[in-house]
């Protein structure tokens, strides 16, 4: 823990400092194909309504289950749309959702935690037998609830996603700021008169900073097996939009004979998962902190 | 040690009443009450008067609460809205299946799991650890959807093998159930066993760096007896919380798992309700998968401080 100890972060320079994080990352090899998938569906996911050779919505009688092939690459799924277009475009809307979820889960579940860990006592042990009973329920169940009552559009599953997964962020959190509160320079700023809000802002963020951003980093890879598997169930977004865990569940009842429609976006929704887990892992050990022996919740 | 472990069936039920709490509210708080939910376009009228009526809907919601909550103490759930039968005989074969098929994965995961966790563990970094770690962490990583579909179609469509969907009924007799969920097994266990086989490598790998165990090296015990007798008993003891968390975790991915599967258990009946709207059986699913989590979290808890030799000596010392 001793170099992430503010007064060597403010001599350097910030830009400076993640592109050496982003070095280390990819000086193993694991970390640099993470990388480089992640660095890939990303950019795919810019590009790809420019690049798309079909209309992703086009339904076609003439084209249907079509086998891979010169004009279809990945062949045609049962209502004769192009499987490539669909597979590539079906990134944009997994990557957009998990982003901006992960973004909400570590926002409310870093600053609670934080807020936790600091106040401590009542207040403390009535938010976490919350966050415990909240943890209890399963994630499946819950989202389940949420979204059959008030619909599935992206602006109702990406707060829901990022409420569900940023409740275990507040216990990561809690306890890094139980870890660094204790500290001498905690104490001290306390004795130069500083406000809680700026020993918080100036003292506290910065130490409990990485280990907030590792855990919201797997997070986003389980939002994104939590999301393609709604999708999936039939619970995610809604059709026509092009999106894996979807595409899947529609292909699955013709994979005797389209195996194509299935195996297309099942390995860009695998390379992207793993992808982004390997760069979680090597973003860990970048920053010196091992999550090996932490429970899967 | 006995308050201790008062203390821990206390917070359990503190959980499970929160979570009762937060589903009630839930369910309360959000838009539509259970009959203008269920009764959808034609929740207006005698139709809906009858069902708020039969429901019990006009009474404050507290008194509900109270009503609803200690029926469910009795081990009554009520009636469920769409197949107008009492929600006790909708789960109970259910519950049956999914206990039928969790137990059998768990029994085949852990033993495995523990097996892999050690080979890894020992052969750290080289042949046996680089390809049952890769192995691993492919299968946990990979959504439980995508290698049950896979597993279709692979052993049940190329290599016919199996069949792939389970076509049973929920009532099914014990063997019935049996002779159709290879496959299901293979998908919950194969994540599951992944799971933990992880968790018994890294517990391993720490023990095998501790002191005493280099004490041992040192006075010469034979490898494999320091292994058994020294690294083996501390190493799997703090698994043991770890591998319930996984278990509990998985809840949600047996969810998935049944309906790729097509297998007749709680999981399957999740999506029923909810598709069919079904708020009091929705309810109940929740109690009943949260008490699976918070009992399983408990015995872990439990089992780890009755198997912990410094917390025995604890008490005789006192």
């Amino acid at each position: 823990m001793e170099s992430n100890l503010i007064t060597e972060d403010k001599q350097k320079n910030k830009l400076e400092k993640a592109f050496e994080i982003l070095k280390t990352m990819a000086s193993k090899p694991s970390g640099l194909i993470g990388l480089t998938i992640v660095l890939f569906h990303v950019i795919l996911a810019l590009i790809s309504p420019y690049i798309a050779p079909y209309d992703y919505k086009a339904i076609s009688p003439n084209t249907m289950l079509l086998a891979p092939s010169a004009e279809h690459w990945f062949g045609t799924d049962s209502l004769g749309r192009d499987v490539f277009t669909r597979t590539i475009l079906g990134g944009r809307t997994a990557l957009t959702v998990t982003f901006f979820g992960s973004l909400i889960a570590l926002l409310w579940g870093g600053l609670l935690g934080i807020f936790c860990g600091l106040v401590g006592g009542k207040i403390d042990d009535v938010v976490m037998r919350v966050v415990d009973a909240f943890l209890s329920i399963p994630w499946i169940l819950a989202m389940l609830l949420i979204v059959s009552l008030l619909g599935t559009s992206t602006e109702v599953l990406i707060p829901a996603l990022g409420f569900f997964y940023g409740k275990g962020i507040v216990r990561v959190a809690r306890a890094a700021t139980h870890d660094v509160i204790a500290k001498d320079f905690i104490v001290s700023a306390r004795a130069r008169g500083h406000s809680n809000m700026s020993i918080i802002w100036n003292e506290i963020i910065p130490n409990v900073r990485d280990a907030i951003l590792v855990e919201g980093a797997m997070r986003w890879s389980w939002m994104l097996l939590g999301f393609s598997s709604l999708s999936f169930l039939g619970f995610g977004v809604s059709p026509p939009t092009p999106d894996w865990g979807l595409m899947i569940s529609n292909a699955r009842g013709l994979m005797s004979f389209a195996y194509w429609s299935v195996i297309a976006p099942i390995v860009g929704l695998s390379s992207l998962i793993i992808g982004i887990n390997l760069t979680a892992d090597a973003f860990a050990k970048a920053l010196g902190i091992d999550r090996s022996t932490k429970a899967p919740v | 040690m006995l308050l201790l472990i008062l203390k821990r069936i206390g917070l359990g039920l503190i959980t499970l009443f929160i979570v009762s709490l937060i589903t009630f509210v839930g369910v309360e708080v959000l838009p539509g009450d259970a009959c203008t939910t269920y009764l959808e376009r034609e929740a207006y009228g005698a139709a809906l008067d009858a069902c708020i009526k039969r429901l019990g809907l006009d009474v404050p919601a507290y008194e509900r609460y109270l009503d609803w909550a200690s029926n469910v103490i009795r081990g009554d759930f009520g009636y469920s809205l769409s197949g107008e039968m009492p929600i006790n005989e909708v789960l109970g074969p259910r519950v049956k299946n999914s206990l039928v098929l969790a137990s059998v994965s768990i029994l085949i995961g852990i033993p495995l799991a523990i097996v892999l966790g050690i080979i890894t563990a020992l052969w750290r970094d080289k042949l046996p650890d680089i390809m049952i770690s890769t192995i691993t962490i492919f299968s946990m990583t990979i959504p439980e959807f995508i290698s049950a579909t896979l597993l279709i179609l692979i052993v049940a469509i190329w290599l016919g093998w199996l069949p792939g969907i389970v076509i049973i009924p929920s009532d099914a007799t014990f063997y019935e159930l049996l002779s159709n969920i290879i496959l299901p097994v293979v998908a919950i266990s194969m994540i599951m066993t992944a799971h933990m086989a992880r968790m018994v490598r890294s517990s391993v790998i720490q023990v095998m760096a501790s002191d005493y165990v280099q004490m041992a090296i040192l006075k010469g015990v034979p490898y494999w007896k320091m292994v058994f007798r020294h690294v083996l008993p501390n190493a799997l003891l703090p698994a043991i919380n770890v591998v319930a968390l996984t278990i509990a975790w998985l809840l949600g991915g047996v969810v998935v798992t049944e309906v790729v599967f097509n297998y007749p258990g709680l999981g399957r009946l999740v999506i029923e309700s909810i598709s069919n709207r079904d708020l009091p059986v929705v309810q109940a699913l929740a109690i009943i998968l949260a008490s699976i989590y918070v009992g399983i979290n408990l015995i872990a808890d439990l089992m780890t401080l009755m198997l912990n030799p410094r917390l025995k000596s604890l008490q005789i010392r006192k």
